[in-house]
């Protein structure tokens, strides 16, 4: 198994390089101009020379090597110097983004605590309560507990976003009062009041995607647990006289995760990947939002860099899952 | 009462601040809330208006305009004028005397240096400086001393306040933008981000796309304002929230730029705890028409000049469709208190503002029928007009925007009632607006029958507007497609009023072409406008001193604003 | 087989039946299912004969008759612009419905067959995840941007506008959304292939084909259900916001996600403007689920018959 990993470890450089070339192409291929939110009273030329300023006359091939160059050169350097107040970027050229002309890195460095608060913490949420929801649902079938599981997770799912972010708003914040509608991303916590606070401001969004989210996963976790539970396994764990609980959680429940962990893994490049909707209606200006506005302004080496991190994330998480596999059922061998 | 009481008075009641100057941060924290968020605080290097109207609250200009379009000195002593001296004969120079005293943030004087270094800093080669077209003809900027700053133009300049005056060109401090000249200018992140400015704010924390901080400046030139200590201004979410957080919640005080059907907004202000504030300027909703054909069977040569549209020529066609139009009924549905219908291009100020094209304000289907009856072009069996085998039937597009939708659907109605055909398409406004020659739905490109969007100009002089539609204007394949003349109109006429406007410098002559101009632009329905649209922002019921301007910065004069009870 | 038993008279009524009459009569059981069913079966019928009785225009505007509520004119209220909310429910679903079930079959078949090629053959196994983390690791918006660019014109005058843009948004949403199911068939199989009874399947020489169709893919039904009545719901949603983008259908076309997007704004005054399409939406979904649960008991000979 380590020789496995190490193997894929090697291999996902290639690979990363190779999606990065790709989303690098398809940036290059969408429609879209950085000059489309400058208002229309700045003339064209003053546009087009805006546009050479950013360094868009440059040939494709040349602006690839060069990003490729800071990112994986560049920017740890400045982030070890960062780290140990050493000198090894010596103020070379950082990837720079569009909108703001600030450091990428920088910005998404900045962005990073409200999505872990809030992103994070709904995904940590959605799976504590879609795991055991999965499991009694599953082992009691067709129950009252079922049904309204069942109910409420095809609602949780079906029905957007947009929509319950707002119904929550108008509930809470405009007629009740409790909650504040507006996240507040300058706000530290250093007392319980502020941690109240903090609390406070992160009960709807984290409300609403735990919803979205265990909902997805429950869904899977009953349906693996329904398939196992019948297995002729089980027959013999229950003849030998093991107790309910180690049936259904030890044997069955391993057996049972293998989907399970697929969608939870799949899920956390997502989490950093922010919930773009989400955050919009919330105002929590995380990951997800800063993507969208990148792309809406078509900032580039914004675009190109989060979306590469967040193809980091999916390729390292997807050999997680493929390594758990192993773990969970020692039978699958990779090599 | 003495004689000093009343000019503080009559100085107060101007500002419409509080009678009462009570001290400089003495009310406390301000939020206010942008829907688009700002990413820098330079006009000079985005041209963004959430960030040019964020810089403003820092960065200000020589000379500003006020709420009624008038030029109001804001740094200076007096706006320069041909009568006071300040702008020579030959309209060739201009001289602008800095008040005494002012200060920078950091606390060093503002001298007419940094006035000539704000213009060598956007003019500077390969800096992408968004405002240059600002600083058009300017060939010296001189300093006789340290107060005096003399702007020279290579030609005479009928209306010389393009640079230093309105948000979009503020003075910069020489000393923090020393090493931000041309390719530098990006990589001064920290200067772009909190520039020192003689504002009645500093930045304290900026966050790009998110959030800024601000504190009250201590060099600030009346030593009584700003009334806020702290300044928060969020950005992020859509126009609906940001009312919401104003209008219901109260947790901001200040939202800009609220794009919302009447009838919500009015619900959001019947919870009583702000107001809805509107301003109108030069912002008119239009519908422009293709004078080119756009067929996609004709691959290279869609859209050029060579290629007439087919139908869309005949000037009884597109009179038609602008008669066809209830004007007033897409003003009440789409923009209530804040628009207005109309029929020019060119709505205000009120000097240029044409009266000769009022008749298009009342609907009039049945004439507008029997005008296309008139010119040939028969119902057929299904309903659509077609004379010659060419038949009514048009693509109509915009960008997404609810209310631009609802447009949308009302006029494709109105259009089917006289026999035309609307197929209608919308693209999100990052590719609509944008100019990617590689794309076929930019608005410049314009492969529709006609196209609705949107457009204003800067300050208060139209002559730049109005040369919108010159021939050589027209975006075509030989420009990448860029340009301004989205209809590819082309007259020769039109273009000599352009060229004798460039050249005048009376007031009156000048208003009386550029009147020739929309008149000429709307009796030939080159485009066919709809609304003039305001501006709508709301404040909560405790901030006083609000004057919405929308010939400048939203948040001119933020120094006034304070708390009420 | 029935026609055999047919002709050999002296096995009558109990003879051994068509294994699909059993799994049908296995779902009748169900009575989730039965219920989903008729349910799913009468939106069908409502949203295929629903607008030839209720002949009111989706797209005609009655603007004096706008923002009502209920009325016997109008049993759903009217918009904005006084359309008629139930014939843009009607004809919304149509579409809705059309590109949910499309959209989700193509990312469902693409990514069973993925996912059960890759989890079966080793040698295919690296490639094609790879594949899928590309496709996890593309941007959405700018993929769609580009796809759209590159293949409206193209499929506009193959299938004409509106038949071109459904091809465009189906397949758009499809391929962009097939890798969740191809990872967790993929997971299951890699687990299942180990198993004894496919060992024992191998050792008497059943092909790969025969395999895959006679033994895996019966063992990995239940998530690629779950994953169906996941797609439709993803796909409706997908689909209102790419309209809304103006990546979609033309802007006057009423589509359930659309209506609930345009309701939103309108949530305090007019609310029943965004239950109406939300229900519509949770219902079609919900009713899916239930049916997906029949099949999926139904198709389980280990619960068949008990």
């Amino acid at each position: 198994m380590l020789n496995f990993t190490i193997r894929r470890l090697i291999l996902a450089v290639p690979v990363l390089i190779f999606i990065g070339l790709i989303i690098f192409l398809l940036l290059e291929l969408a429609p879209g101009d950085p000059m489309a939110q400058v208002p229309l009273t700045v003339p064209p030329e003053v546009k087009e020379r805006m546009r050479e300023a950013l360094g868009l006359g440059e040939p494709v091939h040349i602006r690839f090597v060069k990003w490729l160059q800071q990112f994986f050169i560049v920017e740890p350097m400045y982030m070890i110097d960062g780290l140990f107040g050493t000198d090894f970027a010596d103020g070379k050229q950082r990837i720079i983004s569009w909108q703001t002309r600030s450091p990428v890195m920088d910005i998404v460095a900045q962005r990073i605590p409200q999505t872990l608060w809030v992103i994070g913490m709904s995904y940590v949420v959605g799976i504590l309560i879609a795991l055991p929801i999965g499991i009694y649902s599953a082992y009691r079938q067709y129950s009252w507990f079922d049904q309204i599981g069942t109910f409420v997770s095809m609602i949780g799912f079906s029905v957007p976003t947009f929509f319950t972010g707002v119904l929550l708003i108008v509930i809470f914040s405009v007629n009740l009062g409790w909650f504040p509608s507006i996240y507040d991303t300058t706000h530290v916590v250093k007392d319980w009041e502020s941690f109240t606070f903090q609390m406070r401001q992160m009960a709807m969004p984290v409300f609403v995607l735990a919803l979205y989210n265990a909902a997805q996963i429950s869904r899977f976790m009953r349906a693996s647990m329904l398939d196992n539970l019948n297995q002729d396994y089980v027959r013999t764990a229950r003849a030998k006289g093991l107790t309910e609980k180690t049936v259904v959680l030890a044997h069955v429940l391993r057996n049972s995760m293998i989907p399970v962990i697929t969608v939870i893994a799949l899920g956390v490049p997502q989490v950093f990947g922010g919930a773009i909707i989400t955050e919009q209606v919330f105002k929590v200006n995380g990951l997800g939002q800063l993507l969208i506005t990148a792309i809406q302004a078509n900032d580039l080496p914004m675009v190109q860099t989060l979306t590469f991190i967040f193809a980091i994330l999916i390729v390292l998480f997807n050999l997680i899952a493929d390594v758990l596999y192993g773990v969970l059922d020692p039978r699958i061998r990779y090599d | 009462m003495n004689l000093k009481t009343t000019l503080l008075g009559a100085a107060a009641a101007f500002a419409l601040a509080p009678m009462a100057m009570a001290e400089r941060g003495a009310d406390g924290q301000v939020n206010i809330i942008y829907w688009q968020a700002p990413s820098i605080m330079t006009p000079y290097l985005s041209g963004g208006t959430k960030d040019l109207e964020a810089a403003s609250l820092v960065i200000e200009p020589l000379a500003r305009y006020d709420q009624d379009g008038n030029m109001v000195p804001w740094l200076v002593e007096s706006v320069p004028t041909v009568a006071n001296g300040g702008v020579s004969e030959d309209l060739k120079s201009v001289t602008w005397k800095l008040k005494p005293g002012l200060k920078w943030s950091d606390g060093s004087a503002l001298t007419s240096a940094d006035v000539k270094f704000t213009w060598e800093y956007c003019t500077a080669e390969g800096g992408g400086c968004a405002q240059s077209e600002k600083y058009n003809d300017v060939v010296a900027v001189e300093t006789p001393d340290e107060l005096t700053a003399i702007v020279k133009f290579g030609v005479s300049k009928p209306f010389p306040y393009g640079p230093f005056v309105g948000a979009q060109a503020p003075i910069i401090q020489a000393a923090q933008f020393a090493e931000c000249l041309g390719p530098k200018a990006p990589e001064c992140t920290d200067a772009n981000f909190a520039p020192i400015g003689t504002g009645p704010f500093t930045v304290t924390d900026f966050r790009p796309n998110d959030v800024v901080q601000l504190v009250a400046n201590d060099h600030y030139r009346d030593a009584n304002k700003p009334a806020f200590a702290t300044v928060t201004l969020k950005g992020g979410g859509d126009a609906t929230a940001a009312g919401r957080s104003v209008l219901e919640t109260g947790e901001f005080d200040y939202a800009w730029n609220l794009q919302l059907a009447p009838d919500v907004l009015a619900n959001m202000a019947s919870a009583g705890k702000g107001q809805v504030v509107s301003g109108f300027g030069t912002l008119v909703e239009r519908i422009m028409v293709n004078f080119t054909n756009v067929d996609p069977a004709l691959g290279d040569k869609r859209g050029t000049i060579g290629e007439p549209h087919p139908y869309l020529t005949d000037i009884n066609v597109r009179k038609a469709l602008s008669m066809a139009i209830d004007r007033e009924l897409l003003v009440e549905i789409g923009y209530g208190d804040a628009g207005r219908p109309t029929c020019n291009v060119l709505p205000a100020p009120a000097i240029y503002a044409s009266t000769a094209n009022d008749a298009c304000l009342v609907q009039d289907i049945e004439g507008s029928k029997a005008l296309l009856d008139e010119a040939g072009w028969v119902v057929g069996s299904d309903g659509i007009r077609a004379k010659d085998g060419v038949r009514l039937s048009m693509l109509y597009q915009t960008s997404t925007n609810a209310v631009r939708q609802d447009f949308q659907a009302l006029i494709k109605q109105w259009w089917g009632e006289i026999g035309v055909e609307t197929e209608l398409r919308n693209i999100d406004a990052s590719v609509f607006f944008g100019s990617d020659p590689g794309s076929p739905d930019t608005f410049q490109k314009f492969f529709a029958d006609v196209e609705m969007y949107a457009n204003n100009f800067d300050g208060t002089d139209p002559e730049s507007y109005m040369a919108n539609w010159e021939c050589k204007q027209a975006p075509q394949p030989e420009n990448q497609w860029q340009g301004n003349n989205m209809p590819r109109f082309c007259d020769e006429g039109y273009d000599e009023l352009v060229a004798k406007m460039a050249v005048t410098g009376d007031i009156n002559e000048r208003a009386e072409m550029a009147k020739a101009m929309n008149d000429m632009l709307m009796q030939n329905y080159v485009m066919i406008p709809l609304v003039d649209r305001g501006r709508v922002s709301a404040h909560s019921n405790t901030l006083g001193g609000v004057i919405l301007n929308t010939w400048d910065s939203e948040l001119w004069n933020a120094a006034d604003w304070h708390r009420t009870e | 087989m029935t026609e055999q038993i047919t002709n050999a008279n002296d096995i009558p009524d109990e003879a051994p039946r068509n294994q699909w009459w059993d799994v049908w009569a296995q779902f009748r059981t169900h009575k989730g299912a039965m219920i989903g069913a008729v349910f799913f079966i009468l939106m069908v019928l409502a949203m295929l004969l629903g607008p030839t009785i209720w002949n009111i225009e989706p797209t005609f505007i009655d603007i004096r008759a706008r923002n009502q509520g209920p009325t016997f004119a109008h049993p759903f209220g009217t918009d904005q612009l006084g359309r008629d909310i139930l014939a843009r429910m009607l004809s919304g679903g149509r579409i809705s419905m059309a590109v949910g079930l499309t959209a989700m079959a193509i990312a469902l078949l693409l990514g069973t067959f993925i996912g059960v090629i890759a989890g079966y053959f080793k040698k295919l196994d690296g490639p094609l995840m790879r594949l899928t983390d590309l496709f996890l690791a593309l941007p959405l918006l700018p993929l769609l941007l580009v796809i759209i660019m590159l293949f409206r014109e193209p499929l506009s005058a193959a299938f004409g506008p509106e038949g071109g843009i459904f091809v465009l948004m189906v397949s758009a949403i499809g391929i962009t959304s097939w890798m969740q199911t191809a990872r967790i068939v993929r997971g299951d199989v890699l687990a299942l292939k180990e198993r004894e009874f496919v060992l024992a399947a191998r050792s008497i020489g059943t092909s790969p084909t025969h395999m895959i169709t006679r033994h895996v893919l019966p063992n990995v039904m239940s998530p690629i259900m779950v994953s169906a009545t996941l797609g439709i719901a993803n796909a409706i949603i997908t689909e209102s916001a790419l309209s809304f983008l103006g990546l979609g259908f033309p802007p006057d076309f009423p589509t359930w996600g659309r209506l609930l997007f345009d309701g939103v704004d309108y949530l305090q005054q007019y609310p029943e403007r965004v239950l109406w399409p939300g229900l519509a939406i949770s219902l079609t979904v919900l009713s899916v689920n239930y049916v997906g649960d029949g099949l999926r008991d139904a198709l389980d000979p280990r619960i068949r018959g008990r």
